[in-house]
């Protein structure tokens, strides 16, 4: 029998709700089979704590007097976009400062915002006769701005790649530290936990959904970029690498550090560790095949990030338990294997939302529009315009 | 008579030769082998400390070198902040001791100090900063 949202708001509402997190229904449903699991549970609580580049703040910081209309803003010596207006900005998460580069960032930016701290803010303009002020130098905190909102353009990746290194020397990557000879491997996903997993066609999340943000509640706003449901998918619908992706909105002012945070990829760049909780509802028996999902039924692909090139060669497919083992084959060699995102950290984030729910502090939406199933996924190919 | 204590990591198509055998034959130096992990087929580590005549441990070093072998001054201690870790683990994939691993109950990484070798090859993976080098 079908369940709908309203039913399980009513239930959250009354103290009567069965919630479990993505790892706790796997045992449940080998218990209790199909069928009762999906009378029984009404919400699977997803997460992931993993870097994710695409990432920034839109922030207001309030008129000055006399006004300006920033054309160039530094917060923190990291460049913020300002070509909106006069006092709005983008700070986006992989910007790099212009006096510490790789040590500091964007990303850090916004963290320092989250945690209260002081940022300076100096912007220039070219002054008009309603904003004609020139410069300005002074001190912002999360307090003493308008609005500040995440604006994530891709985040909670459905799945992403393996990454190896063939080449004789070590390379610094996105993936992290990559050695010689196939010296170890990277994987970033939190697998079984994953939001994008647990509902691989999007049956339940989609635009509007409210989520778990960095702490706050917060809401998928649209499809993310580079979203591509058209990868290669298993019977039980998981598809074998980075497919679809969500763009994530929430209020930054109510996010807890621990929960968000800057970090360096060493000789990459800066980037910001997102966490990010999704509840499912339980809506019908169907939904419980797709949340049974486990880290040995999850696969992805292997790829040679030596290769410097769109197309890295493939090294074959594994799946998530081998790689949560700490080591997998490559060629007939044992090859040591570690995450870039935090399990602990998206299991943590799975119980937070748990209790949320129990507690009547986060009721669960009907997304206003569905995400895609359809998407095309270009490439960027150098052409004249007679060639378009 | 000097002491120096180094890590020496051992290519996978060497990691069968009695290299440190010949340290003693053809050097004349004492070495206690203080941690190693030698397994056929994947790199090898080793923190040795060497003792014996200084130019003879500058020989045997360009020896070690000429064979392929790569070599480092230990480092004196790695510290984990754990205030700073988030448990992804990355820096597991790097350690080949395994003196850093992620508990597999809990999910929190864990740093086994009687395991690490001071190779340091941790150092510049974690995206937190919170491996940190005494020296």
């Amino acid at each position: 029998m079908a369940k709908t949202i309203e039913e399980i708001n009513e239930k959250i509402k009354n103290g009567k709700v069965l919630v479990l997190n993505a790892e706790e229904i796997i045992d449940y449903v080998k218990e209790k089979g199909i069928k009762k699991a999906a009378k029984e549970v009404d919400v699977v609580t997803t997460a992931t704590f993993g870097p994710m580049c695409s990432s920034g703040a839109f922030i207001n910081f309030g008129h000055p007097d006399p006004p300006i209309k920033m054309t160039k803003v530094w917060l923190n010596d990291v460049p913020a976009y300002t070509g909106i207006a006069a006092v709005d900005v983008y700070i986006g998460a992989a910007e790099l400062s212009e006096t510490e580069g790789m040590n500091y960032g964007g990303a850090y930016v916004i963290e320092d915002l989250v945690l209260g701290k002081p940022v300076k803010l100096r912007a220039t303009a070219y002054g008009t006769d309603c904003y004609p002020r020139r410069e300005i130098e002074t001190y912002i905190t999360r307090d003493t701005i308008n609005q500040a909102y995440l604006f994530n353009p891709r985040n909670a990746y459905q799945n992403y790649a393996v990454a190896t290194n063939s080449s004789n020397r070590t390379i610094y990557t996105y993936m992290g530290k990559l050695l010689p000879n196939f010296g170890n491997a990277t994987y970033c996903s939190a697998g079984q936990l994953s939001p994008l997993l647990n509902d691989p066609y999007y049956r339940t999340i989609g635009i509007g959904t409210r989520i778990f943000l960095g702490g706050s509640q917060g809401y998928v706003s649209w499809y993310g970029t580079q979203h591509n449901p058209g990868k290669e998918r298993l019977p039980n619908g998981t598809p074998c690498g980075a497919a679809g992706t969500l763009a994530l909105i929430g209020n930054l002012k109510e996010m807890s550090p621990q929960y968000l945070k800057a970090c360096t990829f060493h000789n990459y760049g800066v980037t910001i560790f997102m966490g990010i909780g999704i509840p499912i509802p339980v809506i019908d028996e169907e939904m419980v095949e797709f949340l049974k999902i486990k880290d040995e039924d999850i696969y992805t692909e292997i790829f040679d990030y030596s290769v410097q090139r769109r197309n890295k060669p493939s090294y074959g497919k594994v799946n998530y338990k081998q790689l949560r083992s700490g080591k997998i084959k490559i060629n007939d060699k044992f090859v040591q294997t570690g995450s870039i995102s935090s399990y602990f950290r998206a299991l943590e984030i799975s119980n937070v939302l748990k209790k949320e729910i129990e507690n009547g502090k986060f009721y669960l939406t009907a997304s206003v529009a569905p995400l895609p199933l359809e998407e095309k996924y270009s490439s960027l190919d150098i052409l004249s315009k007679e060639e378009l | 008579m000097i002491k120096r204590k180094l890590v020496l990591s051992f290519p996978e198509n060497i990691v069968t030769q009695p290299i440190t055998y010949k340290l003693v034959k053809e050097f004349n130096l004492e070495f206690n082998i203080l941690r190693a992990e030698i397994t056929p087929n994947m790199e090898g580590k080793m923190l040795i400390e060497l003792r014996g005549d200084k130019d003879q441990i500058d020989q045997s070093i360009e020896y070690l070198t000429g064979t392929g072998v790569s070599v480092q001054e230990a480092a004196k201690d790695i510290i984990i902040d754990m205030n700073q870790c988030v448990d992804c683990g990355v820096c597991t994939s790097l350690c080949i001791t395994q003196a850093l691993i992620l508990d597999n109950k809990s999910f929190k990484l864990k740093f086994n100090k009687d395991k690490c070798i001071l190779c340091e090859l941790c150092l510049d993976c974690c995206p937190v900063s919170a491996i940190k080098v005494h020296i």
